[in-house]
């Protein structure tokens, strides 16, 4: 299988000081990745390099190779708006518009010109089905997303995101907010969206990393100390600082 | 003893706190019932002065005569009793000082004492007479028919075109030219502060780098602080002679030199406001529409503004009411003629500058000073309409963002 994401020594400076360190990682399409590792070690940041979110910070300073689907994704022409059609994001705390339900979902293709009430119908709906949200709010469409619970809200952002047919889910702590039993929900759907998308997923839970991804990747201080299968990574970590963090001796 | 003491002090404080509050809200009551009490006071008067009166003669079938009625008759606009309901007469117009080319001095008398008389045969030899006189000459032994005026209608008030408070023999008390200059002057001043007020309010939340920003805010901060005789003074100097040359006027006060200034004085309320209503909108919302390929702009137009609309709203009612209230300024640039305005080039007067300008000279207590109280309690409302009406949209945006 050919890789649809691949970062090949790739540095992040904030400034002076630098948050990723020499990252070399791939990833496979339809798999399931967690990044795993204690706050402040540059997961997150990582994630975001795939979609371009750390261009909105100031004074950011990236080196090595970045591609996704092939392309490389920080060169001066690339579309940004194209390849954030490609490479959705689900944030941490649900983030719905304050618009309906069915503006929420909509944002998407409206924003990239689709405007045909038919289309937008359609596509809501399976956006919806898909991020198992459509039974609860197929008869309130129309009420605002903030009528919600965080839960499903949470899967509101997620259908929204789905809703312009990336082909990757970047998905960062998307249940550390929540509920267990939104939690749970969520965790099922990431494994059911699984077949259509490649999601990586940047989580504090190990538990969650163990239940719902492919592959792990575990990150200490801006560098990536350890990559392999989850069921491996965690049953036997090859490196000392990966078994001190997933037996909780740190982190 | 040191928790009973702690009790204590906890209500002192919860009194002082009860107390303030109390007078705070006692005040406003107060001054509202003031301004409503000394203004509808303005109902219970005729608009002729106090002891004068109007006399016919005593076949007259006329009774009363509206103000307006009055003042045509007495500027010869109308000229036949006809017109106001009479018989097919002429109308003569007998003046007191005049009264020596009808009378010798003997019939009048060394101080005046046979006056009332005089004044008697003269109503009683000409069926045409209407006289303004006062009401010492017709007590006793006074032949003709004294006029009843009647009282200063609401209705007459705020729909009639003429705003003359000092007029004899009646004073005109139509606020209707005022009451649309104030709107017509409010109108030019958000239509000019609001586009401009908004683009920077966004180019300082959204665009600006915080270098810039740290510059332009505590610019347009300042100018909250200028006083509005300076405004009003920049307005007479700058904008009303650049006006005048601009369009070729007459004169260059006019609504627009007030709209501008109004515009200008509005601009640091709305700008300040509406910047930090923009800013609360939450990164997570503004990376979330990002996320989804939306640009800058789409994301401003689509996510900023509308999460941060009823900010704008609150902005833009305070804007208004800034101009609305707004007296000295205005006063200065406007050129204050009470007429209904037709154009934005024409000079017309505000409600607050009418007050500001005529309170000085008002007899306390008369007609033309209740009339100017009940011309504020009339702003009161205007001002009361807006934010009742701004408040029920915004709460009505609230809820469907909720």
């Amino acid at each position: 299988m050919k890789n649809i994401i691949t970062t090949d020594k790739v540095n992040l400076f904030y400034g002076e000081s630098q948050a990723l360190k020499d990252i070399t990682l791939d990833f496979l399409p339809n798999t399931v990745t967690a990044l795993i590792g204690p706050s402040g070690c540059g997961k997150s940041t990582y994630l975001r390099l795939f979609n371009r979110m750390n261009d909105l910070i100031d004074n950011v300073k990236i080196t090595g190779n970045i591609t996704v689907e092939g392309e490389n994704i920080y060169q001066k022409d690339t579309n940004i708006v194209e390849l954030r059609r490609k490479v959705g994001m689900v944030f941490q705390k649900p983030n719905p518009f304050p618009k309906s339900i069915f503006e929420n979902v909509a944002y998407g293709l409206r924003v990239n010109g689709v405007n045909e009430m038919s289309v937008l119908k359609e596509k809501v709906e399976f956006s919806l089905k898909q991020a198992a949200l459509w039974d609860e709010v197929k008869d309130k469409l129309k009420k605002s997303a903030f009528e919600l619970s965080g839960g499903q809200q949470q899967r509101l952002c997620i259908a929204r995101a789905l809703a312009i047919e990336p082909s990757i889910v970047l998905m960062d702590e998307p249940a550390s907010a929540l509920d267990p039993i939104s939690t749970a929900k969520i965790e099922e759907l990431i494994y059911e969206l699984k077949s259509k998308y490649t999601i990586v997923i940047v989580t504090h839970n190990l538990q969650q990393a163990g239940r719902v991804s492919d592959y792990t990747a575990f990150f200490y201080l801006g560098e990536l100390i350890e990559k392999g299968i989850t069921k491996e990574l965690f049953i036997n970590p090859k490196n000392i600082k990966t078994q001190n963090y997933i037996t909780g001796r740190f982190g | 003893m040191i928790k009973f003491l702690k009790s204590i002090f906890e209500k002192l404080i919860e009194g002082t706190l009860f107390l303030s509050s109390t007078i705070t809200t006692l005040a406003i009551v107060l001054i509202i019932i003031f301004l409503f009490k000394e203004g509808i006071g303005t109902f219970n008067q005729t608009p002729i002065e106090d002891g004068f009166s109007l006399v016919v003669n005593k076949n007259n079938p006329i009774n009363e005569l509206s103000a307006p009625e009055i003042k045509n008759i007495f500027d010869q606009n109308i000229t036949n009793w006809k017109t106001v309901g009479g018989k097919n007469d002429s109308i003569t117009l007998f003046n007191l000082d005049n009264i020596g080319e009808f009378y010798s001095d003997s019939a009048i008398g060394e101080n005046f004492e046979f006056l009332p008389q005089c004044i008697s045969d003269y109503t009683e030899k000409n069926p045409g007479v209407v006289a303004f006189v006062s009401t010492r000459y017709t007590e006793k032994g006074f032949t003709g028919k004294i006029l009843t005026t009647p009282k200063v209608k609401v209705t007459e008030f705020i729909s009639q075109k003429e705003w003359f408070p000092t007029a004899q023999p009646a004073a005109q008390l139509g606020v209707l030219p005022l009451i649309l200059g104030t709107l017509w002057v409010s109108f030019g001043a958000i239509l000019i502060a609001l586009p401009l007020g908004l683009s920077t309010s966004i180019y300082m939340a959204e665009i600006a780098s915080p270098k810039i920003r740290n510059i332009l805010k505590p610019l347009i901060e300042l100018l909250a602080g200028i006083p509005s005789v300076v405004y009003g003074f920049f307005g007479l100097v700058v904008i009303v002679p650049e006006i005048q040359k601009l369009f070729n006027l007459p004169v260059g006060e006019t609504a627009l030199a007030g709209s501008i200034v109004l515009a200008i004085m509005a601009l640091p309320t709305i700008i300040t406001i509406s910047e930090d209503a923009l800013r609360t909108t939450p990164k997570s919302m503004k990376e979330a529409s990002l996320a989804l390929g939306a640009n800058k702009w789409q994301t401003i137009y689509r996510v900023v503004i509308p999460y941060s609309g009823s900010g704008i709203t609150a902005a833009t009612i305070l804007g208004i009411g800034r101009a609305i209230g707004e007296t000295m300024a205005v006063l200065m640039v406007t050129g204050n003629a009470a007429v209904i305005p037709h154009s934005f080039l024409e000079p017309v007067r505000t409600i607050p500058a009418t007050i500001a300008a005529e309170l000085g000279e008002a007899p306390q207590g008369g007609l033309h000073y209740k009339a100017l109280f009940a011309l504020g309690c009339i702003l009161f409302i205007i001002t009361m309409a807006i934010n009742l009406i701004v408040g029920y949209i915004s709460s009505k945006k609230k809820y469907n963002a909720k």
